[in-house]
């Protein structure tokens, strides 16, 4: 399944500055993803590099990958759950460039999965590295502006002020209302943001077996939940965290227990719930899983011919 | 203090003793000393630019005083210097034990939450964790200062500058503090929603038996707050007293000077 990469004719030169950033760069990374490995949520700052791509495209995922990423890794990047949206494609093809990775689309194969937005529906195992692109690394920046006062908080383990937002949300409409980037604290000691995946995967955290890697590149912070943490989220003691659930099912594979999105299909308002882990879609389809809209093939030849009359 | 004999004066709250603080050359104030006791209201008047808010802050831990101590009568860890403790245990002593009211409610409210979160906020960082009892909590101190508890939920921006003031007066006393800091708290307000606010501010301080330190240049409100006036002038104390009888027989010509001046109508 994995696409393996050719052997290069030049390839000893390739592995002066492999996978794009040079040693002492990726020495100084590794010695920050160490220490944030140490010290479970805590947010260690690293001198974030200038990458070929902009701010929110994934900076802080991309120079972690390259720091921990060697010849014989497997890679998969996804984005939304989707290994086939245009920045997971064009990351993946980065790293099958600069690195000679082999790349996989199966969640189970791969040795070092980048993910934004989501972490895989298929549990992850021993070895494997998540590796989450994030935009804001602090969870209560959104109430506290000085990052003086914030490190304070972090550091004296002041975490009242995150609850504010919890009630604001209960006050408005009657339930935590939150539902990406939910707070969590990790060992029981450190706050930390999940970066913005949906709180449906925030029990996935909690004693996961494999290493999970945080990087905001603009905010330049590093930080980590190793194997087997302890990571509960917030809530208050009358309103409980709860994930999010819907009525349908997938339409492709009919999964009733994965996080689906909703794909508007006309102007008419039909539409259809789809998993939004495309990996894990494709896999249940394959296995013989059918939805109620599935067995429909595209018939791109007719698409394609209209227009031109 | 002059003891009343047969009774036995309480042990201070709050001493202060050889406060000094220079900004570079500059005096801030110098050589303060003063002991509060637990329910007392103590005033600090003077012109501005007379070391009344640098006083405040060395007192209420935001500005390291050059030299001198303050001494807090702590419930963990009784009679200290609070710029002896670390600064987490200080920190938490200001979070359980004290408030501060702000001249401005914007330097002293959260605008970008809701009023009823802002008088909740204490609540939660001190711990509470049960949202139905803080709401009812935050209901009921609303009720207090005054203000429709149907606007719980509205932004602190869309309340009038009184209604911010008494916003801010219900955050600083919902977890009960045994002292609270005020700086000027009547000052942007006109005189109207001054004296309403000057006199729930009066009744909340004596039912709930609190001690309080207000810093103000107007004499009206050292009057009807304080029991006891400290007057500052260049940095210095230059007269204290019982507020009655510094006001009614001044002393020190700069204390005459300033109670003179105040405007009859």
């Amino acid at each position: 399944m994995s696409t393996p990469v050719p052997a290069r004719a030049n390839a000893p030169e390739r592995y002066y500055n492999y996978a794009y950033l040079d040693e002492q760069t990726k020495r100084m990374i590794r010695r920050s993803i160490l220490k944030a490995l140490a010290i479970p949520g805590y947010q260690v700052p690293f001198g974030s590099r200038e990458m070929p791509v902009p701010y929110g495209w994934g900076t802080g995922g991309i120079q972690l990958t390259a720091a921990i990423i060697g010849p014989d890794d497997v890679y998969k990047c996804i984005d939304q759950g989707a290994d086939d949206t245009t920045n997971a494609v064009s990351i993946r093809r980065f790293f099958a460039n600069v690195a000679d990775v082999a790349t996989t689309e199966d969640t189970g194969e791969a040795t070092i999965i980048q993910t934004r937005h989501r972490i895989p529906e298929k549990p992850l195992k021993e070895g494997q590295v998540l590796v989450y692109q994030v935009p804001q690394p602090e969870p209560l920046r959104g109430l506290e502006a000085r990052e003086t006062e914030t490190r304070a908080m972090h550091a004296y383990e002041e975490y009242g002020l995150q609850y504010v937002s919890l009630y604001e949300n209960v006050s408005a409409y009657g339930r935590i209302a939150a539902t990406a980037g939910y707070p969590v604290m990790v060992e029981e000691r450190y706050l930390m943001s999940p970066s913005p995946i949906p709180k449906f995967d925030n029990p996935k955290m909690a004693q996961n077996e494999a290493v999970m890697l945080f990087g905001a590149g603009r905010e330049k912070r590093i930080y980590a939940v190793p194997p087997f943490t302890r990571v509960r989220s917030l809530d208050f003691e009358d309103y409980p965290f709860e994930t999010q659930t819907w009525e349908e099912t997938c339409a492709l594979c009919g999964a009733k227990d994965s996080y689906l999105d909703e794909v508007i299909l006309d102007d008419a308002g039909d539409k259809m719930f789809v998993c939004s882990d495309s990996h894990h879609c494709a896999e249940r389809r394959a296995s013989g899983h059918v939805g109620p809209m599935a067995g429909h093939t595209l018939d791109q030849d007719a698409a394609l011919k209209e227009p031109a009359q | 203090m002059n003891a009343i004999p047969g009774r036995i004066a309480p042990a201070p709250l709050l001493s202060v003793e050889g406060l000094t603080k220079w900004y570079g050359h500059v005096l801030g104030c110098r050589d303060v000393a003063f002991d509060l006791r637990p329910g007392e209201v103590l005033g600090i008047v003077g012109e501005s630019g007379s070391g009344k808010t640098t006083l405040l802050n060395c007192i209420s831990g935001k500005l390291t005083p050059t030299s001198g101590e303050v001494r807090f009568d702590t419930r963990r860890f009784g009679l200290t210097d609070i710029y002896g403790l670390s600064e987490p245990d200080r920190r938490r002593m200001q979070r359980e034990e004290w408030g501060f009211v702000h001249q401005n409610p914007r330097d002293g409210l959260r605008m970008r939450v809701s009023g009823g979160a802002n008088v909740a906020e204490p609540l939660m960082n001190l711990g509470g964790r049960h949202y139905g009892n803080m709401r009812q909590a935050t209901i009921d101190w609303l009720d207090r200062v005054e203000l429709d508890t149907r606007r719980i939920d509205d932004k602190p921006r869309n309340f009038s500058g009184g209604m911010q003031q008494r916003i801010q007066v219900a955050r600083n006393l919902i977890h009960g503090p045994r002292l609270v800091f005020m700086d000027e708290p009547t000052g942007g307000l006109d005189v109207s929603v001054q004296a309403r606010l000057l006199d729930l501010l009066r009744e909340l301080v004596r039912d709930l038996g609190l001690a309080v330190i207000i810093v103000t240049h107007d004499m009206a409100v050292a009057r009807l707050m304080a029991d006891r006036l400290m007057v500052m002038k260049g940095g210095e104390v230059v007269e204290t007293g019982l507020t009655d009888q510094v006001l009614d027989d001044p002393q020190h010509p700069y204390t005459q000077l300033l109670v003179s001046s105040v405007l009859q109508i």
